[in-house]
């Protein structure tokens, strides 16, 4: 147990920013945008919130820009992807390429700041029950809000009328054009609100978990983000659980190195992806046999109503 | 209008403005002015983005050191530049662009480096921590384990569990031979001690840097020390309340009160080294591996709460290697299974600590195979 429980509250701490970025893009990909930019939001987010905070002094400002930042950078994504129909893949990766390297250009004189930025608040009462306190209630008041957001993200996406509207037109624009409802808005406003979640994502990483700017300092979490998203089948509560399960990975391997036993890491960090290549496999059975298992159908297929599809 | 054709124009201008912002800045050279007073102009090759607060970050202090020093000279240097056929192209750049001189500044140049050289014989090449020379291709590296002996010192002094815990990158020669003189330097002042190494895989993740800062913290190291390329470590320490040793430079801004030391590089005063030469017309080829001597590698400023009889015997200690009397490999040394590998008496040449792959005993930890 001794061992078991530091691994598990390291688990949440490095799998937060991953779970913001991936339930920002279970909303966007659930509106039936695929967006493959989430690596250059996080970098972005991070650096606009480690500027905006190393200026203000207050990490809660920070973030609020990082999502901001986030956002005006998404509306790029939804005009390609929603407004003139572009190709959504080369659209993503064209936002990831444009974060990084506008994150190192802006950054230049971040390099060696420090910030005051969110630190450890033990949860009053629930940080004292034995185990658990210790795993889910004693850190950032980040970690915190990202278990009130998945709460609220599956309430939102399953049990509310808004919610039915965004699974259908990813599941089927032309229905929701049908309803009356205009799919080009709906599918603008999710993808531009996973934008600035995937950038608070980056700013947790580099306000909470550490407190610095540092090039390319999200290190391809991004792209774990969207694995994840296939991993959670598009369900934000399965996305804790991968999210944590990747981060529960890697600090397990740092720790089984330094308890100095000689298991070999790499095989450990694979599992996550492995696993991934699974539920693929099992999704791509399943839909063969006409059961969705929450693969929104028009992701990826850009939508105009004037087109006859 | 057909929106699909717009829409994949703009994607692809998009992408074309990515490549914009990913495409290493390059200061090319400006009329050189009335008042010149040094004529020679110096290209850099950079494997990483100055702004990787390390290793790039380093070398381009040295480049602006050097600058300095010679009123006049022009620097240009290509940041993130990839270690293979790119790397040619860039420095055909620099050369037709006037420069004289060539600092390649990562190992993975080096054939690279050898192939324009031989092309341009009246330009000088230095090769940064690579073995091939040429009439006009020299190598050029520093004795980074000597400070890292003296880092171990302060630490093995510092630590009360016997436990030093030890963040690195990935399993070369370089990082082994600094564990391992870092470990010698502790158990001299602690013979009791015993170094962890967590491994990174990676020379650049603040995030995993600081979950092995912590791993090694919960496994009981009450000094950590470090081979990565960001000051989280250090910052991970602070928090956590526990001694650390930096690398690379003063990392004291991210662990005010536990920052010991560091070892630290002085790019600056080898650059101006050999521009000093280029430009009097002495240089000659050869294999740079200086040290403490030379002021190429030492330590930051110690802590306060180093007992003086420490700080003392890395005076003793740096006079010491500084002379010859000891260097750090020096025998007997024994391996982790407890055979010696370095004779009493006998010291290491240099060809062997090049290619260190073992650790001396008292460290705790594998090397991937």
């Amino acid at each position: 147990m001794d061992f078991l429980v530091p691994i598990l509250a390291a688990a949440v701490r490095s799998g937060t920013p991953i779970l913001y970025a991936t339930l920002g893009e279970i909303l966007t990909e659930r509106s039936g945008v695929l967006n493959l930019g989430i690596e250059g939001l996080m970098l972005m987010g991070a650096l606009s919130g480690f500027i905006v905070t190393h200026a203000t002094g207050n990490p809660w400002i920070g973030v609020i820009a990082a999502f901001l930042v986030g956002i005006a950078i998404a509306v790029i994504h939804a005009f390609l992807c929603v407004t003139v129909g572009a190709n959504q893949v080369v659209s993503g990766l064209a936002i990831t390429m444009f974060g990084t390297g506008a994150s190192s250009l802006l950054g230049r004189g971040m390099i060696g700041e420090t910030v005051v930025g969110f630190s450890r608040i033990p949860v009053p009462y629930l940080s004292k029950i034995p185990v658990l306190g210790t795993i889910l209630f004693n850190h950032d008041p980040l970690v915190y809000l990202s278990y009130g957001l998945v709460a609220f993200l599956t309430w939102f996406i399953f049990y509310t009328r808004p919610g039915l509207n965004l699974r259908a037109v990813g599941e089927s624009p032309k229905v929701v054009d049908a309803m009356g409802l205009s799919a080009s808005k709906l599918r603008y406003f999710y993808t531009l609100v996973g934008g600035g979640l995937a950038s608070v994502g980056g700013a947790y990483m580099s306000l909470a978990y550490t407190k610095m700017w540092g090039n390319g300092m999200t290190a391809g979490r991004g792209w774990i983000a969207v694995a994840l998203v296939i991993f959670a089948i598009w369900h934000p509560a399965r996305a804790v659980l991968g999210a944590y399960l990747f981060g529960g990975v890697g600090a397990m391997q740092l720790r089984i190195q330094a308890a100095g036993t000689s298991f070999p890491a790499p095989l450990l960090m694979m599992m996550p992806y492995f696993l991934t290549i699974i539920v693929l496999v099992v999704i791509s059975i399943q839909k063969g046999r006409g059961i969705l298992l929450g693969s929104p159908g028009s992701l990826g297929v850009p939508y105009s109503r004037e087109e006859r599809g | 209008m057909n929106k699909k054709l717009v829409g994949v124009l703009i994607a692809v201008v998009l992408v074309a403005a990515g490549f914009m912002f990913l495409r290493p800045k390059q200061e090319l050279p400006t009329a050189p002015s009335a008042e010149t007073a040094v004529d020679l102009k110096v290209g850099f090759v950079y494997v990483g983005p100055v702004g990787d607060g390390g290793w790039t970050y380093m070398h381009d202090a040295g480049r602006l050191e050097m600058e300095k020093a010679f009123p006049g000279m022009e620097t240009f240097f290509v940041e993130s530049v990839p270690e293979g056929p790119d790397s040619v192209r860039v420095m055909e750049t620099f050369i037709q662009n006037g420069a004289k001189l060539v600092f390649a500044t990562s190992f993975g140049y080096m054939d690279f480096v050898q192939d324009v050289a031989a092309k341009n014989p009246d330009v000088v090449f230095m090769h940064c921590s690579g073995y091939k020379t040429a009439a006009n291709v020299g190598n050029y590296f520093g004795r980074m384990y000597q400070a890292r002996y003296l880092s171990g010192l302060v630490a093995g002094k510092m630590s009360k569990s016997n436990i030093i815990g030890y963040v690195a990158a990935n399993p070369i020669p370089e990082v082994i031979r600094g564990i391992n003189a870092f470990t010698l330097g502790a158990q001299k002042t602690n013979p009791k001690v015993k170094v962890k190494v967590v491994w990174l895989f990676s020379w650049f993740d603040p995030a995993k840097e600081k979950e092995a800062t912590l791993a090694l913290i919960d496994a009981g190291a009450d000094v950590i020390a470090m081979h990565a390329d960001s000051g989280a470590a250090p910052q991970t320490a602070e928090e956590a309340g526990v001694y650390v040793v930096g690398y690379n430079n003063d990392m004291s801004r991210y662990a005010p009160t536990k920052h010991l030391t560091a070892p630290v590089w002085n790019w600056g005063m080898v650059y101006k080294h050999i521009a000093g030469q280029v430009i009097e017309g002495t240089w000659k080829s050869s294999n740079i591996w200086w040290g403490l001597k030379e002021k190429f590698v030492g330590l930051a400023p110690i802590s306060s709460e180093v007992p003086e009889e420490t700080v003392t015997l890395v005076n003793s200690e740096t006079e010491n290697i500084i002379s010859g009397k000891g260097d750090v490999f020096t025998g007997p040394i024994m391996n982790q299974k407890g055979e010696v590998v370095v004779q009493t008496g006998e010291k290491m040449s240099d060809g062997d600590m090049l290619g260190m792959n073992w650790f001396v005993m008292g460290v705790e930890g594998e090397i991937p195979k």
